[in-house]
């Protein structure tokens, strides 16, 4: 039997999301953690990634655009984990709820590459004897990129 | 955790956090004289390479923000992936910043300068 493809799109602007009992529990482990980070610290440095410098060339223009686009950044990133927490054992998503599952599994990829030091070459690695303090940090990578694979696959088809 | 069974499908969009950001003048001349009308200069929205974006992810945000067509998407992104950074839309201040902002609100690294 064909392994199922974890995100599907119906044909009638649903999606089916078929994850695994240890995927959902992951996501839903690992959601909370970021939830808290943002809300507590947005200018902690593992969450650099998820607020560029826009004006890289005039401090001064920087400064003002944060002060316009940092609030709602992150209310918005609040907001896609929010969906995702609440829709962690869900097995149907709208179209709505697929482009925050999407947003919300690339900031968790963003911030766990942050703190992995992740760079152009890196490759899978699934040693068992490894030992890699961050086996788990780097297989949940892992695991993440290849769930975004398929969700923005399965958005795509959408378009 | 098990992880992914076909890792290799996974090929992060290798963009390295890359050498001095090279970027134009941030001020622009002041007109010199009222007959000088142009309303605003344009501006360009420029996206960098980093280590850890999808290619398949950032194809998609350029389709989806911007309208473009997949080929256009994928054009950029390879701009992207192999120059270190692509011109993926232009116009006003007030357009570019929005861009850069949506950029930003999809994970992308995006800057804005002037187009001198």
């Amino acid at each position: 039997m064909a392994p199922q493809q974890p995100v599907m799109p119906n044909g009638d602007g649903t999606y089916s999301l078929n994850l695994r009992e240890e995927e959902r529990a992951l996501i839903s482990a690992i959601v909370p953690d970021l939830r808290g980070l943002l809300a507590d610290d947005p200018n902690d440095e593992m969450l650099t990634r998820l607020f560029p410098t826009a004006r890289p060339d005039d401090p001064e223009a920087e400064a003002e655009f944060r002060g316009m686009v940092r609030d709602e950044l992150v209310t918005k990133r609040l907001s896609r984990l929010d969906i995702v927490a609440e829709l962690a054992e869900a097995t149907v998503l709208d179209q709505e709820q697929l482009a925050a599952w999407m947003g919300a599994v690339n900031d968790l990829r963003l911030v766990l590459g942050t703190r992995l030091e992740v760079t152009e070459d890196d490759e899978y690695d699934d040693d068992p004897e490894s030992d890699d303090p961050e086996s788990v940090a780097r297989s949940a990578y892992w695991y993440l990129g290849w769930l975004l694979e398929h969700l923005v696959e399965a958005s795509a088809s959408e378009l | 955790m098990t992880p992914p069974a076909a890792p290799v499908e996974i090929a992060p969009a290798g963009m390295s956090p890359a050498a001095p950001v090279e970027i134009a003048p941030s001020e622009v001349k002041q007109p010199t004289s009222d007959t000088d009308v142009r309303p605003d200069r344009p501006w360009k929205v420029i996206v960098w390479n980093d280590p850890i974006n999808l290619m398949s992810y950032v194809t998609f945000v350029f389709q989806k923000l911007f309208g473009y067509s997949k080929e256009k998407a994928t054009q950029l992104m390879l701009d992207v992936h192999y120059k270190g950074r692509a011109v993926v839309s232009d116009g006003p201040k007030e357009k570019a910043e929005m861009d850069v902002f949506r950029l930003h609100e999809h994970g992308l690294w995006a800057t804005m300068e002037h187009d001198d």
